[in-house]
């Protein structure tokens, strides 16, 4: 059986307890939000944190509440909830498709919104056991010298000091991209991409205070430091702008309709005056990069005139542009770059409001995948 | 390292276990209270044959701590015929071949519990999606759909002959 | 009439699984248990220089650590190769190859033990692939073998230039199957104890606890009525748990040395080093027909990716010829085969045993000949299927045949003969057939014994409980047992308690693979209770004053067929049996019908009767991506008879499942890393995460029609199920493929990636297919020549010198050993602290 490796334990009882803890413990302390990305991680000793910090029995992550127009979402509530939430379903159909495609209706029941914002990055040569890993000498991600050790310190370990420990040393090499000095693990959050074509903010908080930053902000293209969030930042929050008039989607990419961690994301919002004219677009990519990718070029493409096929053809080729699979997930790279066009044209044709009888087949599944009922709460 | 202790329900009984603290709930059932009714096939959450109830909600018992476990209540499959008579889901398992080689059974068996708890007559579609986290390698599913089908027929008559008997 | 045959019923396993009280082997736990985690090797190919295990031993609760010098005798499943250790002795041979154990008070200390041990590895060159294998005879995988290949076999039935001579044209096509494993959902569990009275005692989740237990005698050089073997019920076996493994001769191994019980369970991904699953294999089809579609001549080469062990890879090269000839009418035939040794773990038997592999290659290229003569798929299968009893070119004695039936319900069922070719681009239908095993012809090792034994036991109580050494692995056989027995005695299955897996307790059963144990263990069962019946029968006429011929077993009673009303309970006949006989007890064993086919290597594809399959795949197929969903499939299976439907059912689902995940996802896929930098090659993906399996979501609707014709050589006329309803999937579905958006995929799995560049190869050169090029150059040895039964031949070829029985490979079937473990001393156990 795979075990988890030793750790003390904390399971603070409100907020302010909690960072206080996170902060007494040090950057080998890590938050444990659900648990199903990093008890795995730990089982197969990528993260081995000495002291976990249980954020389930903190009250004030776990509630809703309307925020001006908007909406603020406690950052441990569970994708299943949010998947069958009815403010989340009347306003933010990129949420609700999104929480309700991660994983499995078991995991979502788990799982939290902070928790799959702050995943891990992942890879096929890092997303394995300690013996496997010392099968390829290791990874720049989890190096040897740290013997799979891995904690959220190494997030904020600068680019400069990587760099000198790239090269040909083994333990310090990125196997999907050798010649690379940084990580190319892959950003493989489903909400993320959702969360950033809404327009999200994040609240963080220490126990030195707070601060709200964009999404999209909280990321780095980098696969080892792939979060702008110190080790005693606690992810609280996520605030969620007026929907009003806002239309979304998210469609996902992946082998089989459950389990799989996606291999391309998108997530998309539009705003449609009523002449039909585009008045704010955002297109974020996930699974492509070591971040959600923003297809910034797709929102000026857009914005200011109607949902064309030829206007979507111009954002999916932006969108393209910036689809750069590496061959360290599952499907080849080229077929998922080559898809990455579908997807995009899909989902505009979907919120232009498309019969969906007129997308492809792949196009027909991503969105009967999301329609399909889910279970109501009791 | 020394043990923890904590109290919680399983299967409607209050009980009290003293385990390793990185102990999961997979674990401490199997190994700590005498309940190895819940299987595991990866422990990294890839499989659903761990699945058991906490709360009413299905979970992997693989991926939560048992000190998360403390107060809460869990239910297994060892509590689920509640006597000498099998819940219908189990019933019904049985006797459409929904169970092969029984291993993934456990835990589908108490999703679909969870499923029927929440949705009285799911469409074969909400089946599909309700079990699409447990694997099995064996039946190909559809005997496996059916019976749950068949359960809800079988809980409906059960109602009925209740009522009628009232 | 019947009294249980064909009802659909409970299996009589099923509450015990609904209730979660199914003892799988690793939820048995015993007082003062120990746990073991083995070290695997980290290294493709490399000399073990030295282990030290000082540090390990002197961790807080070890208790030992075992290195192969602890397992100097070699095992192996097949005689001819015996080549594993239980722990490396002094190499490794893949990412995964067991080199040492730790035992430990529980699983965490074992695995702390395990990290701190060191070895001394001098890594040696990576042996990849086929073609590196046949490139590089040096360094060898194993010290047998020519160079790096395993085995090559080379056998020629009938004047194959000939019959390419009278063929109107000639089709040559190369096909690759990947490998893939099985997945069984429980992984491999081994606990080992010693008895109060000194004998060793094995729990495993194992198919073949008779194997196991042979393995075991000879590499503990106990004597074999020393060991007991029981298999618990597996949960999945699929062929994954058919070899004796190292962990199971480990624990039985440390549990003598130590006098405690010992535990181990592997992980996932240990499960994928064991493997022994699917073996990746290239083929080169080359087929002479007649305008009409008569098929006139076959060549066919097979190149097996081994692995590093032998397993049953000689049985699964010769599979891989086998059974081309049983499904249609092949005048002349020839076949060769190879397997090559590479650092990668052992493939073995998974459900089809090597024969899915070569049936995806003939029905695809079928197709393309149809398709090429203009003929209706359908129809060229049609017109040249074989009749009942019919002897093939190769000496396959056949039974019934209902493929015809098979073909006719599918093609009805899913309206072929008006919507192929008639859906519109994207939408197609396709078809594939296939017949398997009803049980191997031959065991595993040379010996004239029964392949299975029944033994009843009934008393005054009215219990009958029947022992057996089969080994239930979900498929239902216990069921089978019960069944059987019920059915002559005029009881429920419910009436009898059912002992299996068991070697102290039940006769030998081989176990449970290549479909045999409906078969072979049901006749055993039917001899049995008939000779019960007989015994009961006589006692009850003198009762009933009436002649034998008329007493009748039905319904829990024992009475007068012209007088029904007289007659006795069944609880009253045993009695009355036990008072004249003395204490009832019967046995049945059986042992199939000796082979036709008398040549070298003509040991592997009998059997006392095949079943038959055909399937109709649906798929969409998406032009602008490749995306494949299959709606719907319609699978007809000529079951002989159906014993219990709903179990048969569960088996053709299955098996629709299995070949799905092997057509459309599943790989054993391996990764090597840029050569300058590294030697590593590793499983790519050994995780149930990232290998693929399909879920609730990927299943399609199944039409599944029962073709009921029973054949005498099956147990009340019943043919296998669990694995030939397999073997037409993953060729259906390419032939699907090509209908909906005319492109061929040559290979197995059948990929959104492959069908795209299929499609982009169609647009740019005007043929759309993807798949293997040239089939390697190996050096084929000299083919037996055996004349075909039409052209006067006798089974044996006219090349080889015929093998008297003195010849055959002996093995031992109980090598005679001293000592027990009770009468030895601690330093002849090895206990070494």
């Amino acid at each position: 059986m795979m075990r988890l490796p030793k750790f003390r334990f904390f399971a603070p009882t409100s907020l302010a307890e909690a960072a206080k803890v996170l902060a007494g413990e040090g950057p080998d302390a890590m938050l444990l939000a659900g648990g199903t990305d990093l008890l795995p991680n730990m089982k197969r000793r990528q993260q081995q944190p000495r002291t976990l910090v249980t954020l389930s029995r903190v009250p004030e992550l776990k509630g809703q509440s309307p925020d001006g127009e908007g909406l603020s979402i406690g950052a441990f509530r569970t994708l299943s909830d949010l998947s069958v939430d009815s403010p989340v379903r009347a306003g933010y159909a990129a949420l609700q498709k999104a929480t309700s495609l991660v994983a499995t209706p078991l995991i979502r029941n788990q799982a939290t919104l902070g928790g799959n914002l702050c995943l891990d990055t992942r890879c096929n040569y890092y997303n394995q056991s300690a013996e496997w890993r010392k099968a390829i000498d290791n990874c720049m991600k989890a190096p040897r010298e740290a013997a799979g050790v891995f904690t959220e310190k190494l997030f904020l370990a600068g680019s400069a000091e990587r760099q000198q420990r790239s090269g040909d040393e083994p333990g310090s090499i990125c196997w999907v991209a050798p010649g690379s000095p940084r990580c190319w693990a892959v950003s493989s959050s489903d909400s993320a991409p959702a969360l950033i074509a809404l327009g999200a903010e994040v609240v963080l908080v220490s126990h030195e205070g707070e601060r709200k930053i964009p999404l999209a902000e909280l990321y780095s293209n980098d696969g080892m430091a792939y979060l702008n969030k110190r080790p005693d930042e606690i992810l609280t929050r996520v605030l969620l702008p007026s929907a009003e008039a806002m239309k979304s989607t998210y469609w996902k990419l992946r082998r089989r309709g459950s389990f799989d961690f996606p291999v391309l994301g998108v997530g998309a919002s539009v705003t449609l005056a009523p002449n039909g004219e585009v008045t704010s677009a955002r297109i974020v990519l996930g699974a492509v990069a070591s971040h959600p990718v923003v297809v910034e070029k797709a929102t000026s493409v857009l914005v200011g005139g109607p949902l064309s096929d030829e206007r979507i053809a111009a954002a999916a080729d932006a969108a393209v542009k910036l689809s750069k699979p590496l061959d360290n997930t599952d499907f080849a790279l080229g077929w998922r770059k080559n898809v990455t066009r579908t997807y995009v044209e899909g989902v505009l044709k979907e919120l232009r409001g498309d019969a969906p009888e007129t997308l492809g087949l792949l196009a027909r599944r991503a969105q009967r995948a999301v329609a399909l009922p889910v279970i109501q709460p009791g | 390292m020394s043990k923890v202790s904590i109290a919680l329900k399983v299967n409607d009984e209050a009980a009290e276990v003293s385990f390793a603290p990185h102990k999961t709930l997979l674990e401490v059932l199997r190994e700590d209270l005498g309940l190895p009714g819940t299987k595991h096939g990866c422990e990294l959450g890839e499989c659903g044959a761990c699945a058991v109830l906490v709360d009413g909600k299905p979970v992997l018992s693989c991926l939560y701590l048992g000190l998360e476990a403390e107060g809460r209540s869990v239910d297994t499959i060892e509590g689920m015929a509640g006597g000498p008579d099998l819940h219908p889901l189990q019933d019904a398992f049985a006797d459409l071949g929904a169970a092969q080689c029984g291993y993934c059974t456990p835990g589908i068996l108490l999703t679909a519990k969870a499923l029927l708890a929440d949705n009285p007559s799911p469409s074969r579609e909400q089946i599909r999606e309700a079990l699409a986290g447990n694997l099995c390698r064996c039946t190909g599913y559809l005997q496996i759909f059916e019976a749950v089908e068949d359960a809800v027929l079988r809980i409906a008559r059960s109602s009925t002959s209740e009522v009628a008997a009232q | 009439m019947s009294n249980v045959v064909g009802k659909p019923r409970r299996r009589v396993d099923g509450r015990a699984k609904v209730l979660g009280q199914t003892r799988f082997a690793d939820d048995l736990s015993f007082p003062r248990m120990l746990h073991c985690r083995l070290l695997r090797s980290p290294h493709p190919h490399a000399n073990i220089r030295g282990i030290d295990t000082a540090r390990a031993l002197a961790h807080p609760g070890v208790k030992a650590v075992l290195t192969g010098n602890d397992f100097p005798i070699p095992f192996g499943i097949l005689p001819v190769s015996q080549d594993e250790h239980a722990l490396c002795t002094d190499k490794v041979r893949f990412v995964g190859d067991p080199v040492a154990a730790v035992i430990a008070v529980d699983e965490d200390a074992a695995q702390e033990g395990v990290d701190l041990l060191q070895v001394d590895y001098e890594p040696l060159r990576t042996i990849s692939d086929p073609e590196d294998a046949l490139q590089n005879p040096e360094p060898k995988v194993q010290a047998y073998g020519k160079g790096n290949l395993h085995k090559t076999v080379a056998m020629e039935f009938g004047d194959l230039e000939k019959g390419f001579a009278e063929a109107d044209q000639i089709f040559e096509d190369t096909f690759f199957f990947q490998g893939n494993t099985h997945l069984a959902l429980e992984q491999h569990a081994t606990v080992a104890h010693v008895d109060p009275d000194g004998k060793l005692v094995v729990y495993s989740s194992t198919q073949t606890p008779h194997y196991l237990h042979r393995a075991l005698t000879k590499v503990l050089g106990l004597p074999a009525a020393h060991i007991r073997v029981v298999a618990q019920p597996n949960g999945g076996g699929f062929g994954g748990k058919s070899d004796p493994f190292n962990h199971e001769i480990v624990v039985a191994k440390a549990s003598m040395m130590l006098g405690r019980p010992v535990k181990i369970c592997l992980s996932r991904e240990e499960v994928f080093y064991c493997h022994r699953g699917r073996h990746p294999v290239q083929m080169r089809f080359k087929t002479g027909v007649k305008k009409d579609g008569t098929l006139t001549a076959v060549h066919l080469q097979t190149l097996l990716d081994g692995g590093a062990y032998g397993s049953y890879g000689v049985a699964s090269t010769l599979y891989t010829g086998a059974l081309q000839t049983v499904t249609y009418h092949i005048p002349t035939y020839k076949f060769e085969g190879a397997r090559a040794f590479t650092n990668k773990p052992p493939c073995g038997p998974k459900r089809g045993h090597g024969t899915p592999q070569p049936r995806f290659g003939q029905e695809v290229q079928l197709d393309k000949i149809a398709v090429a003569l203009g003929i209706d798929p359908a129809d060229i299968r049609l017109q040249q299927l074989l009749t009942d009893g019919a002897v093939t070119a190769n000496f396959m004695k056949l039974g019934t045949i209902g493929l015809r039936e098979c073909i006719e319900k599918v093609v009805e069922g899913s309206g072929w003969r008006q919507r192929r070719g008639k859906l519109g681009y994207g939408r197609g239908l396709g078809i594939a057939c296939s017949s398997y095993l009803c049980g191997a012809g031959l065991p595993i090792y040379w010996n004239e014994l029964p392949h299975s034994g029944v033994q009843l036991r009934l008393d005054r109580s009215g219990g009958v409980t029947a022992f057996c050494g089969a080994t239930e692995i979900g498929q239902g056989s216990d069921d089978v047992l019960a069944l059987c027995v019920a059915e002559v005695l005029g009881i429920e299955p419910f009436d009898v308690r059912v002992v299996t897996g068991d070697t102290d307790l039940g006769p030998v059963d081989l176990g449970s693979y290549s479909s045999r144990v409906t078969l072979m263990m049901g006749h055993a069962a039917i001899q049995a209770a008939e000779r019960a019946r007989e015994m009961i029968a006589v006692s009850v006429a003198k009762k009933l004053e009436i002649p034998r011929e008329r007493v009748v077993f039905a319904e829990r009673r024992v009475f007068d067929s012209e007088n029904p009303e007289n007659g006795v309970p069944f609880r009253d006949a045993v009695i009355l049996g036990e008072a004249e006989h003395g204490t009832l007890g019967t046995v049945g064993s059986y042992k199939p019908p000796p082979s036709l086919a008398k040549y070298k290597s003509g040991g592997v594809g009998p059997s006392p009767t095949y079943s038959y399959t055909a399937a109709v795949i649906e798929v969409e197929v998406d032009p602008q991506t490749g995306w494949i969903e299959i709606p719907k499939i319609w699978i007809g299976h000529d079951i002989g008879r159906s014993l219990n439907p709903i179990l048969v059912r569960g088996q053709v689902e299955g098996s629709v499942y299995m070949g799905l995940g092997e057509a459309l996802m599943e790989e054993q896929a391996f990764r090597r890393l840029p050569h300058k930098r590294s030697g590593a090659l590793v499983h790519k993906m050994p995780s149930m995460l990232e290998y693929k399996s399909p879920t609730t979501l990927e299943m399609p609707d199944v039409v599944t029609y029962l073709i009921e014709n029973p054949d005498g050589a099956g147990p009340f006329g019943a043919k296998e199920v669990g694995q030939g309803p397999l073997l037409p999937i993953m060729p259906a579905l390419a032939n699907a493929v090509f209908d909906a958006v005319g492109v061929r995929v040559d290979e197995v799995p059948i990929t959104p990636e492959k069908i795209l560049a299929a499609l982009d190869l169609k647009r740019r050169t005007g043929v759309g297919r993807v798949g293997p090029g040239k089939f390697p150059e190996v050096p084929w040895p000299e083919p037996a020549k055996v004349p075909t039964p039409w052209e006067g031949g006798d089974g044996r070829a006219t090349n080889e010198t015929p093998r008297r029985r003195d010849q055959r490979p002996q093995a031992p079937i109980a090598p005679e050993v001293p000592l027990g473990i009770g009468n030895r001393t601690q330093a002849e156990r090895g206990v070494s602290r």
